[in-house]
């Protein structure tokens, strides 16, 4: 801001708190009128809001050192701009929408900045412009907060995505299994790693598995990660196999040239649990005939 | 001068790290345990490292030569209790100590050196350990 247009400003400022306090119920009219052609909300709550607005925004426009809308007076306004702008942001409003709620108030204040009657073409262009830039400051920290609210959101999914795909299960006393969903990049796998490494040493489990079913593809990366947890936990003392290598999987994971070593790798999770039951020292065995089909290496009793 | 303790059980040798490894106590932990092999005519080492919270490749490495040092000498090396945090640095590291068996605690440590000793005495007799 250049000192010539704070000076005309603030005395804008003040022609401007006149305009809003002589026609405050024609300016609310005015105001509501043009919201409700463009959005359908309850009329009744826009119209607390909008008058909620308009009675904050007369004391925060006296008190205001400066044409900024950073003041200390313009506090109360904000957080209002703000909780209307959540509240609607879970409305499922736009972000224009949202904005506009402020904008289209200029069109009722110039209406009523052209109807007082001034004669001095300088003065209405000044008015005009403190108006413009007052209102797109409040419409653009409106477009912030809607966007900042929308982000928060984001990150506390990420975060919960994070959390919600790294679950390990106790199959069995001394067995885990930790079914993965979704692509592993470095960060997911840091987090796999480690709940599995801690779920290992809080169960005292001497075989894990992973089951990578819903890892929709593998490229050396992720094989290269997988080979880093299978390795982490054989250092620890328990033993990995991975299940739920679809036929895609197998074909990439050999033409990458990737050697899984002597990893045991199962194709389905029921094949790995037999594995797992197995060097634990236990069998599965039917307790009477007829009871589901007949699975391979299942013992008839 | 500081050492680390190499405690006899049975044909087993039990050595448990405590305190921060360096390089001259490295040095010295693989003099005394060779030289315990030898004398006791061990049948295999437990290398407790469930109090090591912090590794480097020396260490790495280090557990990496006392095991293929005791294989030398006909004993068999299971190193127990790795922390999550040692695991992950170690393999970040490069060092997947590929010859070196490995279990949850003392307990199944125990359990595999028993066994496997058990099978060497088994001999030729074609029964697997159960």
């Amino acid at each position: 801001m250049t000192a010539y247009s704070a000076a005309h400003t603030t005395s804008a400022g003040k022609r401007l708190v006149d305009i809003l306090r002589a026609h405050h119920s024609d300016i609310l009219r005015d105001w509501i009128e043009v919201q409700i052609g463009r959005r359908s909300l309850p009329a009744s709550e826009l119209r607390a809001q909008c008058e909620e607005f308009l009675t904050l925004l007369v004391p925060a426009l006296q008190n205001a050192h400066d044409p900024s809308i950073d003041g200390v007076s313009w506090q109360p306004a904000k957080e209002f701009l703000s909780n209307l702008s959540a509240v609607r942001a879970q409305q499922g409003f736009s972000p224009s929408e949202t904005a506009t709620f402020v904008f289209s108030l200029k069109q009722s204040i110039f209406q009523r900045i052209r109807d007082a009657g001034m004669t001095d073409a300088a003065s209405i262009a000044d008015d005009m412009w403190a108006a413009t830039l007052l209102f797109d400051a409040l419409g653009l920290y409106t477009t912030e907060v809607y966007q900042r609210g929308r982000e928060q959101v984001i990150m506390r999914q990420q975060q919960d995505m994070l959390e919600l795909s790294t679950p390990v299960v106790t199959l069995w006393d001394g067995v885990v299994a930790l079914p993965l969903i979704g692509t592993l990049d470095s960060a997911r796998t840091q987090v796999v790693m480690e709940t599995l490494l801690h779920r290992i040493v809080e169960t005292g489990a001497t075989i894990a598995v992973i089951d990578i079913t819903g890892v929709p593809t593998v490229d050396t990366l992720t094989a290269q990660h997988l080979l880093k947890t299978v390795t982490a936990a054989r250092l620890m003392g328990a033993e990995c196999i991975i299940s739920g290598i679809r036929p895609q999987i197998a074909q990439t994971i050999v033409h990458l040239g990737v050697d899984l070593g002597d990893i045991t790798t199962k194709s389905t999770l029921a094949d790995a649990f037999r594995v797992a039951l197995s060097r634990t020292g236990r069998t599965v065995t039917r307790t009477f005939a007829g009871a589901g089909p007949q699975r391979n290496g299942e013992r008839p009793s | 001068m500081e050492r680390i303790p190499i405690l006899r059980m049975g044909s087993f040798l039990l050595v448990t790290i405590q305190v921060d490894m360096h390089d001259r106590l490295a040095m010295t932990l693989q003099d005394d345990l060779t030289r315990r092999i030898v004398e006791v005519n061990a049948k295999g080492v437990l290398l407790d490292i469930s109090s090591l919270d912090m590794v480097d490749s020396f260490i790495g490495r280090m557990i990496s030569n006392i095991a293929a040092m005791s294989r030398v000498l006909d004993a068999e090396t299971v190193v127990v209790g790795m922390q999550p945090a040692v695991a992950i640095t170690l393999v970040e590291l490069g060092l997947s100590l590929p010859n070196v068996r490995t279990a949850l605690n003392v307990e199944r440590g125990m359990e595999l050196l028993r066994a496997a000793a058990q099978l060497v005495a088994e001999g030729a007799d074609g029964r697997d350990s159960p």
